[in-house]
């Protein structure tokens, strides 16, 4: 069995991480093997992040190559179309609408794209563009797009669904566990 | 029970279950969260020191009173710790002892790219090299029996992918905790000349007997397959070849100093081709080169600079690269890491580039006020060197007739590493630069780590905390102010006074880091009445900050989900469109 490569990509701040965990530790739950590896360190908040979770029988490599990947969640538009390339050839794209501005607009050396949407489409006409942060807020707390945007891909993983939710219970136990399941479910909804 | 960890959290993990006694180190990316990861098990005496080298000397006094001690490390943390290291080599152990380096291939968040695996020939000590977080757990128990064993310190190399990267660790039995005598042993341990001289000999005897270790150890594993290719690698690059060509042979070697010369020669003469696949230095390949063997794809091959991956592997080996040719899409805005909202740092360089002075930088989250739209840093060279630079800079200056003074930019963690003894050589050598310390009460780029002016310990229990102005009125400078970098008025006209007073001027900015103190201030808004969209605000280089609507002169907004309150845009704006409310709170997490 070839390893199936997810990549998380997002602004550092917005619970890539924690996203990647969720995923990684439900395909342990599973019995397989799994590696998952972000680089962090230079205060990444507001920085571009990229988390790699790759699952299968035995996974050496910690690395997804560019052209690989199965799934691409993207938190950020402009950060799907910036990893895109890491999408395999019918791979499936999701990606949350809300857009966040990166330092260089903030400053106005730079501006904002104003065809993100239409690029992401170009290159991957199945992309789904779902509203998180708004999902998120309904579900109790803004800050819960993460889990939307585990829940928008559950059904495509080679996971069982009912062990993604078990995973996430188990992590956010006593805290904010009904938000993060209420926003794993509304993400789900979205497929 | 299997669980997936960092191998970083699997060798402190292991280091807890392996008997260790004590750890030390200095935060520093990517091996921060394996002292971290001590102190949350909590079973263990663990402590940040000041620097590397305070580190690993407190791990040495460690062993000497007999329990296992480890120090960990970024590579670049090896340089500082070096000069211990290099008579540590020839002392060796009482208990175990083991030097964690993290490397960084890639750079992803250091300032070279060093090899720590020189640093074992160097040393002439044993060097562990883990593939995975199982083998990063495993190769600590290792370790300390081949510290013990062989009298020597050892060191266990990681790279940003093997520290960073999580994988399936199962846990061996433990290693119950004890500690021995405490070694009184003069020849041993005293490195007068006299001592060192026999010592060095018995260095050079022991590398002979851990050669011979090497040929044994499981440690380096062959594993047969098809014969035609042959990859001698380590670490994280036996991942990547062996995802690139799983059904070649491999001499996969978990000891990487000193290498096992006949296994390697008894390898290469049952493959077609060999290869050797390394990250950064030819380190293997020379040595390999050097016992005579041919090696037929090596660094000609495969780069030394940067990351190796499965592609590379296998492209250097003469099969196509497997992965789609994709190419990342051009023309995007870059999304670098930059000041959080609300931090500090942002006005006073908003100053500083404003007052175009020369600005010598350390490590640190102030490190990317060089960036633009701030650009307002010059040099940046290694952990402590922003004082040292400046005052060299200063006495140059003064030679040629310049009159420009110099401002050096350092933070708390930063300066009581190493900062402070620039100053202390500032401050006798009569030099002449304006040094501002960026207090805010933690070690910020790392992840907001403890350190001896942030009143706690690495688990949170309280420290006597180091009063900063105190302590710089000691080194000898006269002048030392403290200022508040939200205010830019006065924090300009405290820096328009250190430039033109003569001699070391010291200002201390004590606001605490918005992320590690969770600082939260009513929001700024902006008046679309009064924006006149002249943009002067965002040279606050702040996130938060956008351009709404379209036409010749877009309005801010702000974005409330992100901003943090600290008014520094607000200062910026001349038309009194940027309201802040007064208030805010900060906790410590």
């Amino acid at each position: 069995m070839k390893a199936f490569n997810i990549v998380i990509a997002g602004v550092g701040g917005q619970g890539v991480l924690m996203a990647s965990k969720v995923l990684a530790e439900s395909a342990l739950a599973s019995s397989m093997d799994v590696k998952q590896n972000e680089v962090h360190g230079m205060a990444q908040r507001g920085g571009s992040v990229i988390s790699f979770v790759r699952i299968g029988a035995k996974v050496h490599s910690p690395v997804v190559l560019p052209g690989t990947a199965d799934i691409l969640i993207s938190f950020e538009p402009l950060e799907a179309l910036r990893y895109l390339h890491y999408l395999k050839p019918g791979g499936k794209l999701v990606y949350n609408k809300a857009c966040i501005n990166p330092s260089t607009v903030a400053a106005g050396l730079a501006t904002y794209p104003g065809d993100v949407a239409q690029r992401i489409t170009a290159a991957c006409p199945d992309a789904r563009a779902i509203d998180a942060l708004q999902v998120a807020k309904e579900a109790g707390n803004a800050k819960a797009v993460n889990m939307v945007m585990v829940g928008s891909v559950m059904k495509g993983l080679p996971i069982d669904s009912e062990v993604v939710e078990g995973v996430v219970r188990e992590i956010s136990r006593g805290k904010g566990e009904d938000v993060n399941m209420a926003a794993l479910r509304g993400g789900a909804a979205t497929a | 029970m299997k669980k997936i960890i960092s191998g970083n959290e699997a060798i402190a993990l292991s280091f807890e279950d392996s008997g260790g006694v004590f750890a030390s180190g200095y935060p520093g990316t990517p091996s921060t969260e394996t002292l971290e990861e001590v102190a949350r098990l909590g079973n263990v005496y663990c402590e940040w020191a000041p620097n590397e080298k305070v580190g690993l000397e407190s791990a040495i006094g460690a062993s000497l009173a007999g329990g296992r001690a480890l120090a960990t490390m970024k590579h670049v943390g090896v340089n500082v710790a070096a000069d211990a290291l290099m008579t540590l080599t020839y002392t060796g152990v009482n208990a175990g002892l083991i030097l964690m380096a993290a490397d960084d291939p890639g750079m992803h968040s250091s300032q070279n790219e060093q090899d720590s695996r020189n640093y074992a020939k160097f040393a002439k000590i044993p060097m562990l090299d883990p593939a995975d977080s199982q083998e990063a757990y495993d190769y600590v128990r290792a370790g300390f029996e081949i510290s013990e064993r062989f009298d020597t310190p050892v060191m266990l190399r990681t790279t940003t992918r093997i520290s960073h990267a999580k994988g399936v660790v199962e846990q061996k039995g433990k290693v119950a905790a004890k500690v021995g005598e405490l070694a009184k042993d003069v020849p041993k341990y005293v490195m007068l000349p006299n001592f060192g001289k026999i010592k060095h000999v018995a260095v050079e005897e022991r590398l002979l007997k851990l050669q011979a270790f090497a040929e044994e150890s499981p440690l380096n594993r062959v594993e047969m397959n098809d014969p035609e290719l042959g990859i001698i690698t380590s670490g994280i690059s036996y991942q990547h070849a062996k995802e690139a060509f799983p059904q070649a042979s491999f001499l996969k070697l978990g000891l990487v100093h000193p290498l096992p010369e006949q296994k390697i020669r008894d390898f290469a003469s049952k493959v077609g081709r060999l290869m050797v696949v390394e990250e950064m230095d030819a380190i293997f390949e020379e040595q390999i080169r050097a016992m005579g063997i041919r090696v037929d794809i090596g660094k000609d091959r495969i780069s030394l600079c940067g990351e190796v991956c499965a592609d590379i592997v296998r492209e250097a080996a003469g099969a196509p690269a497997t992965s789609a040719k994709t190419t990342p899409a051009g023309d995007l805005p870059l999304r670098p890491p930059t000041f959080c909202p609300g931090c500090a740092h942002r006005g006073l360089y908003s100053i500083l580039s404003k007052l175009k002075v020369f600005v010598s930088g350390d490590i640190g989250c102030y490190t990317l006020g060089a960036l633009p739209p701030l650009s307002a840093m010059h040099t940046c060279i290694c952990m402590g060197a922003s004082i040292s630079a400046a005052h060299g800079i200063a006495k140059v200056n003064e030679i040629a007739g310049r009159t420009e003074k110099p401002v050096a930019v350092i933070g708390d963690s930063t300066f009581f590493h190493s900062g402070i003894t620039g100053l202390l050589s500032m401050s006798y050598n009569a030099g002449n630069a304006l040094v501002i310390i960026m207090d805010n009460r933690t070690t910020g780029m790392t992840g907001g780590q403890e350190n001896p002016g942030s009143g706690r310990h690495i688990q949170g229990n309280p420290a006597k905390e180091v009063d900063m102005v105190s302590l710089v009125k000691v080194l000898g400078i006269e002048n030392v102010f403290e200022i508040n970098s939200y205010d830019l008025k006065e924090t300009e006209a405290a820096i328009r006074r250190g430039l033109e007073t003569p001699g070391p001027y010291v200002l201390v900015d004590k606001n605490p880091c918005v992320l590690r103190y969770r600082v939260k201030k009513p929001l700024v808004q902006v008046s679309a009445e009064k924006c006149t969209g002249c943009r002067a605000c965002l040279k606050a280089s702040c996130v938060a900050l956008g351009l709404k609507g379209s036409g010749e002169k877009p309005k801010v907004s702000i974005d409330p989900n992100i901003c943090n309150g600290c008014g520094v845009c607000s200062q910026h704006c001349k038309f009194d469109a940027m309201t802040v409310a007064s208030g805010g709170s900060h906790e410590s997490i």
